[in-house]
């Protein structure tokens, strides 16, 4: 158990490596920042003074150490923009990400789960295609039209819904329930297949034989078997909490990090930027680090030492 | 209570049919179980011998329809509700399958899987059902049962995945075990392992026993009495004597000549020329006529009945191989199956 968890933490620090080495060279090589900070007009020495103040006149693998030490060290650089320190820029507008976020994947959650495991029990029946269809349109409609469209149904016709803004409670409902159709539909389906699976399972046979109530063969024998595929998907959700708003937020008019983070990659607002991608990467990092454990504590094949 | 249903059979089946998506598989079964018999069901793979105790217990999906009537000491089990299956299953009859490890559950402990049974079926919980799991477990030959109490499935053999099987089946103390081809998916020697454990099981609890195997060599081990089954119907039943030393349905000679002979000089086996037909383009007579040799015109007008013969044995041929007269009984398998 002990490998089990040293060899996906390693995994983990090697990603976040990866993707903060691939998003600072990116960044870097795709616009100068003076260009875009400063505007086209400003005189050569301007650019030059700005470049040395931001240090950008070093050479790439000179910033790239200078980068990765001042990291380590818990300094996420200042905003070219703001003058702020870059990682105070950015928490402060996590908490309104989560706001959607977590309510949204708390209803892709109960409704998903709930809707594709009744739907696998009731093959066939109504309910089940009832949930195929809406499953499919949940996540085939992309949400900026499934946005537009709540927009017209609950602003614009009903009026009875804000279509932008942070104000009250009531403005987070719209984009809430945009982000988690897509969601809804792919844990319906997802949960449906895994469950029609292991129902086929011979195992499951044997808890019928043996006289087990219909409810205790689905929960206590085939819902721990269909678990391990959906904790999966469930983990993709709970990694993208942070950075799975963009465009909700952008439609939405929701100042979150996605609205930022668009803001910044257009200003070149590299510390801001290169601060947004570490933390979604983190983010990301730890959720798959959490699946892994819960892999491990749901299918016991996967903790045996045989398995690595 | 023993006393009075003493004569009665534990089980019986009558006329029971099963079709999936209108396709019939199963065209009319009449099976009387006695109470501590062992009785053996075989024939080919598809011949409808799974299907069989399947749906007497009910555990088809849902797509399969299922007439008839199934008994259990006179009780009708055939559409009686959920609840009533559910004592049954496991309580009176219980059934273990052809492939042990996919048919326990890979992600509960081996000793929860057993205790489980016990609570449901004995009331047994906590410490006491540990006990009697243990048991249970030692019974069956598992060594070190209390080390092994909370491994898991694929931390056991296909052989000793068979045996827990069988100590989960035993939890719920069954009057009758089905053991669906219980040795198929293992290698010789365990394969002999367990059939011995069967044998000493039933010898030890009394309890009747329906194995079900497509190796009539293995059959002859364990059981006293055969059922030969055919594309959905039993074809030819008695006692494994008569069967052995005068098979009369041509299907179940052809059986006898694909047994390997264990001693003896080698001689090639004859295996039985083509296959099971399939369900859905069953032939209108006799479902063996296009693979047997003595087939006639009157064979392919109408299936033939089971009918009872002199002998005590149950027979559905209408040209059947003639009784083979005593002393001149052409031994076709090892004289030690015989007994
Ligand atoms: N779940 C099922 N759905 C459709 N057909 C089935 C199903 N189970 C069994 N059958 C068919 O029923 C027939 C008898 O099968 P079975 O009882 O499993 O044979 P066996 O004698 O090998 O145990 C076969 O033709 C098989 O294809
Ligand atoms: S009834 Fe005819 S075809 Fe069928 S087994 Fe007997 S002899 Fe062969
Ligand atoms: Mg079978």
């Amino acid at each position: 158990m002990i490998r089990f968890v040293l060899v996906r933490v390693m995994r983990a620090v090697i990603t976040i490596l990866a993707v903060m080495t691939f998003a600072f060279v990116v960044l870097r090589m795709s616009g100068d920042p003076a260009e875009v900070m400063l505007g086209p007009d400003v005189p050569q020495n301007v650019i030059e003074a700005f470049r040395k103040s931001w240090g950008l006149d070093q050479p790439l693998w000179i910033q790239y150490l200078a980068y990765l030490k001042s990291i380590f060290t818990g300094d996420f650089g200042v905003s070219m923009r703001d003058k702020a320190p870059a990682l105070q820029l950015v928490l402060e507008r996590v908490p309104a990400t989560l706001q959607l976020t977590v309510p949204a994947l708390i209803l892709k959650l109960l409704i998903g789960i709930p809707a594709g495991v009744y739907a696998a029990l009731h093959r066939q029946s109504f309910a089940d295609r009832g949930v195929i269809l809406l499953a499919i349109l949940g996540f085939t409609i992309p949400s900026f039209v499934m946005g537009l469209v709540l927009v017209l149904i609950f602003s614009v016709t009903l009026g009875v819904l804000p279509s932008g803004g942070q104000e009250t409670w009531l403005h987070g409902i719209l984009p809430t329930l945009t982000m988690s159709v897509g969601g809804v539909g792919i844990l319906a389906r997802f949960s449906r297949s895994a469950m029609i699976e292991v129902m086929g399972q011979p195992y499951i046979r044997t808890a019928s034989a043996k006289g087990l109530k219909w409810r205790d063969v689905v929960w206590g024998h085939a819902l721990p078997n269909a678990a391990v595929p959906i904790v999966t998907i469930v983990g993709f959700m709970v990694g993208s909490l942070i950075a799975g708003a963009v465009v909700v937020e952008s439609i939405f008019s929701w100042p979150g990090i996605g609205r930022l983070l668009i803001v910044s990659v257009s200003n070149r607002d590299l510390a801001v930027v290169q601060c947004i991608l570490l933390i979604v990467a983190g983010t990301m990092v730890v959720s798959n680090l959490a699946v892994d454990l819960l892999y491990g504590w749901l299918d016991p094949r996967l903790r045996s030492p045989a398995s690595h | 209570m023993a006393m009075t249903v003493a004569t009665a059979n534990l089980v019986e089946l009558r006329n029971l049919k099963v079709a999936f998506d209108g396709v019939r598989v199963l065209h009319g079964i009449d099976l009387d179980v006695a109470r501590g018999e062992a009785l053996g069901l075989v024939g080919e793979s598809g011949c409808g011998k799974s299907v069989t105790w399947l749906a007497a217990l009910g555990l088809l999906p849902g797509k399969a329809s299922v007439t008839g009537s199934v008994r259990l000491e006179g009780r009708e089990l055939c559409g009686s509700p959920r609840s009533t299956l559910e004592q049954v299953r496991g309580g009176r009859i219980a059934m273990i399958f052809q492939d042990p490890s996919s048919s326990l559950n890979p992600v509960l402990s081996i000793g929860r899987q057993i205790t489980e049974a016990l609570a449901i079926h004995r009331g047994l919980r906590g410490e006491a059902a540990k006990t009697e799991a243990l048991r249970l477990m030692d019974m069956v030959g598992i060594p070190d049962a209390r080390r092994r109490f909370d491994l898991y499935t694929h931390e056991f053999s296909g052989g000793q995945c068979q045996r827990l099987m069988i100590a989960m089946a035993l939890a719920g103390e069954p009057d009758l075990l089905i053991a669906d081809e219980p040795t198929t998916a293992l290698d010789a020697t365990i394969q002999a392992q367990i059939l011995d454990l069967l044998i000493r099981l039933q010898a030890e609890t009394g309890m009747a026993l329906v194995f079900i195997s497509h190796d009539l060599g293995a059959v002859s081990q364990v059981c006293e009495r055969v059922c030969v089954m055919y594309a959905g119907r039993i074809v030819e039943e008695g006692s494994v004597a008569q069967l052995f030393s005068s098979p009369r349905h041509p299907y179940t000679r052809g059986l006898f000549d694909a047994i390997p002979r264990i001693e003896g000089p080698r001689k090639r086996l004859i295996p039985i020329p083509g296959t099971v037909p399939n369900p859905k383009t069953l032939p209108k007579g006799c479902a063996f006529a296009p693979r047997c040799s003595r087939t006639t015109a009157f064979c392919e007008t109408s299936p033939p009945s089971l009918l009872p013969q002199k002998d005590g044995r149950k027979l559905a041929c209408a040209h059947p191989i003639e009784l083979a007269v005593a002393g001149k009984t052409e031994r076709r398998v090892p004289e030690d199956l015989l007994q």
